[in-house]
């Protein structure tokens, strides 16, 4: 009986055996995962990632993360030697750089229907469609708003729970706001300037619109900025330093430093600013809609970093990275983001709950998603360093409006032209 | 102390060395003023930051024992020590007998090779940091010290430093040595190379210096943040259109000590002289 | 092996030893330094962003380059850099370690005081030296020149000053540096020279006319050599402090090596990118040898 019972138990271990063996081969699929590091997002995508395999037991992801600073030197040296992530993380604006450089490759429509996307995400996102597919997605989008600071109202006798909501208001708010010393130089500001930070975007994709005119054509192929209303537009907010005097570029060195400092009214700035606003002592601060023009219209920036797979990814990786993709830009990994993270959901069914939409804080950007415009860039550094060339022209060579307009016009056309031939 | 102008000098101080010194001093404070401002940052709360005051008015070591906690912060540290340490090492032996020999020996190619040698400095790293990353996934050499090290290992600064520096030992002397029945690398080692002790030392401090502060290269080898050094490990503090500035100071402040510590210990050799080869005349 | 070596002339011999000491170090050299360097060179003839196929294009990006204005101003700046800044951080370096070699009293610690700029990490001081241009009420330069009833000044804020006002902090960075280097070439020359001109009774500006300066001349072309390649090759500096708008305003401060980084590792335009590394390593190499051969020792 011994003897039958050892039989019995050898055969049950050896099955046992068999069936461990036989999982252990069906090998975990490994794919990697690259983004750059900011804590609170790498603390959303653990929490994602530890979802995810659980879900899919048959792959495991692997995170890497790098320094902001660094991280485009990263993928651009990794990647020609063959190295690097099989789905990237990567702001929207440097697409067009990474499928020219053959990084990275179009999601697969089958999974990902163009139709479906633009049934289901918030219109901004049509950016990443190139032909017939898209190449990338994000999970959180941002959008700007006009911070003010509360103290700072009061003391002008402005009411601090009441942003200025027209253009006009703005000016106007902003000339109460400024103050200056003995010999006539700022110390406070009105209204942070400067094409360094957002306001690029700002006088893009809002204030062109706001004065009539469109920034750019349908497919952001051309410029369309080089007119009457872009005229105007760009004569409004050099306005603000040559005339009305309520701001000047390079003011405290960077524009949300005299924001933090306590040295400036108001500031327009992305979503992205919340958490280090909220960290600062003694600074009491509101937020809300970028103002309207005189006719009511309201229109936004949205910005946003999106994922995409990598062309190194094939066979089983590629296979895997299609799930984790569909799952990180799935409508509840969002709701972990912005929970984890701060940042706006980019499906509308998220985010236009009522409880988001209705946040002091977060409502003012969410509600702007409806109407905001996402540049298609060709390449974001070099667009961005023509208008701040703009208006440093005009600012410190005392060059006329309408010509620096056209010179950044025909620079920017270069540009796109470039890289869309 | 060099004593330059030994009949110039009276044991009564003139007004002149009074004015001099004093204006040297004056020029060195103001010389360190940045320095004390990154000090003084380093010590304030991050809303205090941007008032730039030297003095901050709620002192606080929250940003030291915030980086010190961070684990990693000594493992970087100690990974720029060793590597600068060895790749110094490595320079003081390499690039003095380079210097030596392109000096003190007179055979074809010498100007040629000197020329190429120091035609390596006019190529901006930056440029050679692909080739380099391609030749070290190759060869296994990513994420590793030796990855890190092999770049800089020698110099074209420390060989035409050192060049410059052996042209001052006279030949009488090593011809002396080769009559007494030295050979040529005992003769380098044991005669030249004493004579030009000021000379290593700089040349110990600078390379010391340059691969602690290296950035480019360590940050394109190394993805493990275990194995950074202390220049990339530093930038972890900087985010998406965010830079903790008390973070940086600090990590920077930090990051200072042990430079200061090689520097303080070489000079003292600068100090010292060349003493002999004037006795010997 | 030793009998071949053995029927040498004590010359020729000593030539064995000098390649045998060269052995390695050429070895190094060509495989760290100039294989990727030639590497590099030749991917000038190419169009090539990384991963796509490269493109032969021959000289094109050469053509490119010649015609493009930003180019022409990088490179002015470029020698901007070297003109204003060799002489200018060399005669303070000089006077200063002239005079600090006959201090004695606190001679370590006011050299010390000079050399710690060298040991700072350039972000950080980067961000210091922004601030200092500040206008007032934040900046000190400012905020001293209105003490004095003085104008402010723009500093970074100008197209005309913002180049000299970054060039400041790249001298006194670098100024620790040619005082030690400095302070070492006075300390070699034997006290031989000089006690013989004491004797003789000779002024102090002759002995640092006829006596000194001559024999620091191994020392003064090592550093003017060695500042020359380091100012063309500026870069850490403007780098830092003009983040947000590189070499800006309107490139006003944009030397070549930011000029390449930007090309390399933004645009991904490699080979645009080593056609201006080219041009540079060229204008350093022809420098370097007209400088050398201008100070060459008679």
């Amino acid at each position: 009986m011994l003897k039958r019972l050892k039989i019995g138990s050898w055969v049950a271990i050896a099955a046992i055996g068999a069936m461990l063996g036989g999982a252990n081969k069906a090998a975990a699929v490994e794919i990697e995962y690259w983004q750059y590091f900011f804590e609170a997002r790498v603390n959303a995508m653990e929490q994602l990632i530890e979802q995810f395999e659980e879900q899919n037991p048959d792959i495991t992801v692997k995170m890497t993360h790098f320094p902001y600073a660094d991280y485009r030197t990263k993928v651009a040296a990794a990647v020609p030697a063959g190295q690097g992530p099989d789905v990237v993380q990567l702001f929207y604006g440097w697409l067009n750089d990474y499928i020219d450089a053959n990084l990275i490759q179009p999601l697969p429509t089958d999974v990902f229907p163009p139709e479906e996307i633009e049934a289901e995400f918030f219109p901004m996102v049509k950016a990443m469609r190139q032909d017939d597919a898209y190449y990338a997605l994000p999970t959180a989008v941002r959008s700007l708003a006009l911070f003010w600071n509360k103290r700072l109202f009061e003391e002008a006798g402005l009411d601090p729970n009441q942003p200025p909501r027209t253009l006009e208001e703005l000016v106007d708010y902003a000339e109460k706001l400024t103050k200056r010393d003995g010999a006539g130089n700022l110390t406070q500001v009105g209204l942070t300037m400067g094409m360094t930070a957002q306001d690029h975007n700002w006088w893009r994709e809002v204030l062109i619109r706001q004065f009539g005119g469109v920034p750019y054509s349908e497919d952001y192929t051309t410029v369309a900025y080089d007119d009457e209303a872009g005229l105007e537009a760009l004569e409004f907010y050099t306005d603000l330093i040559t005339e009305h005097g309520v701001s000047q570029i390079g003011f405290m060195d960077e524009p949300q430093a005299a924001f933090k400092a306590s040295r400036a009214g108001m500031h327009i700035d992305g979503s992205f600013r919340i958490g280090a606003l909220e960290e600062t002592r003694g600074l009491e601060w509101g937020v809300g809609e970028l103002p309207a023009n005189a006719e009511g219209l309201r229109s936004n920036y949205a910005s946003y970093w999106v994922n995409a797979i990598a062309t190194k990814a094939e066979g089983e990786k590629y296979d895997a990275a299609v799930k984790f993709m569909e799952f990180i830009t799935s409508p509840e990994a969002m709701q972990l983001w912005l929970e984890v993270v701060g940042e706006l959901p980019a499906r509308p069914e998220v985010g236009m709950t009522e409880a988001n939409a209705g946040d002091p804080v977060y409502g003012p950007f969410i509600r702007a998603l409806d109407y905001a415009h996402a540049t298609v860039f060709a390449n974001e550094t070099d667009q961005r360093q023509e208008m701040i060339n703009m208006i440093d022209r005009i600012v410190l060579e005392d060059m006329a409006p309408k010509e620096s307009l056209e010179q950044a016009a025909a620079a920017e056309q270069a540009i796109l032209d470039q890289y869309n031939k | 102390m060099n004593a330059a102008l030994p009949a110039l000098q009276m044991r009564s101080i003139r007004p002149g060395r009074i004015i001099a010194w004093t204006l040297l001093l004056m020029g060195g404070i103001a010389m360190v003023m940045p320095l004390a401002f990154m000090v003084s940052t380093s010590l304030k709360f991050p809303h205090e930051v941007y008032n730039l005051s030297l003095i901050p008015e709620e002192p606080t070591l929250e940003n030291y024992t915030y980086v010190l906690e961070d684990g990693r912060f000594y493992k970087w540290f100690v990974n720029s020590l060793v590597i600068a340490t060895i790749v110094t090492i490595s320079n003081v032996f390499f690039d003095s007998l380079v210097g030596y020999t392109l000096c003190k020996y007179r055979f074809r190619g010498r100007y040629l090779i000197f020329i190429a040698i120091l035609s390596t400095l006019m190529i901006p790293t930056e440029m050679l940091v692909i080739p380099w990353y391609i030749m070290s996934k190759n060869l296994g050499w990513l994420d590793s010290y030796w990855g890190i090290m092999f770049p800089g290992m020698m110099t074209a600064f420390g060989t035409f430093l050192m060049k410059q520096f052996f042209e001052t030992v006279p030949d009488d002397f090593l011809d002396a040595a080769r009559i007494d029945g030295l050979n040529e690398f005992q003769i380098w080692w044991s005669i030249a190379m004493p004579l030009v002790t000021p000379a290593l030392s700089a040349l110990a401090i600078f390379v010391f210096l340059g691969n602690w502060t290296a950035f480019i290269w360590p940050l394109i080898v190394t993805t493990n943040y275990d194995l950074y050094t202390l220049p990339v490990g530093l930038t972890t503090f900087s985010v998406e259109q965010q830079v903790e500035w008390e973070l940086i100071m600090t990590g920077a402040a930090l990051a200072t000590i042990p430079t200061l510590l090689v520097f303080l210990f070489f000079q003292r050799f600068i100090i010292r002289g060349v003493v002999l080869a004037g006795l010997k005349g | 092996m030793a009998g071949w070596f053995q029927s040498l002339t004590i010359a020729q011999r000593r030539v064995v030893w000098a390649w045998g000491f060269l052995a390695l170090p050429i070895i190094f050299y060509v495989g760290i330094r100039f294989y990727p360097t030639f590497e590099a060179f030749w991917l000038s003839f190419y169009d090539w962003n990384l991963l796509g196929e490269r493109q032969w294009t021959g000289l094109s990006n050469y053509a490119t380059l010649l015609q493009d204005p930003e180019f022409w101003k990088v490179f002015k700046n470029t020698f901007i850099y070297l003109i204003i800044g060799t002489p200018t951080s060399l005669v303070i370096a000089f006077v200063v370690a002239y005079y600090l070699d006959q201090v004695r009293f606190m001679h370590g610690f006011i050299r010390a005081l000079y050399f710690l700029p060298f040991l700072t990490t350039a972000v950080a001081m980067a961000w210091v030296w922004r601030w200092f241009y500040q206008p007032v009420p934040i900046g000190v330069f400012n905020n001293a020149l209105a003490s004095f009833g003085l104008p402010q000044q723009p500093f970074l804020r100008s197209t005309t000053q913002a180049l000299p006002a970054i060039l400041a902090p790249a001298v006194w960075a670098g100024l620790g540096f040619q005082i030690i280097i400095f302070l070492a070439g006075l300390r070699a020359i034997p006290e031989t020279y000089y006690e013989a001109a004491r004797i003789d009774g000779v002024s102090r500006l002759t002995v640092l006319w006829e006596i000194t300066l001559p024999l620091l001349k191994p020392t003064i072309v090592f550093l003017v050599v060695f500042s020359s390649i380091g100012f063309l090759r500026i870069f850490d500096q403007v780098f830092n402090m003009t983040t947000n708008d590189p070499g800006g305003p309107l490139n006003s401060t944009k030397p070549l090596v930011l000029l390449i980084y930007d090309t390399a590792f933004n645009s991904f335009d490699m080979g645009y990118a080593t056609a201006q590394t080219v041009v540079l390593f060229t204008v350093l190499l022809i420098i370097s040898v007209v400088q050398l051969y201008i100070l060459r020792s008679r």
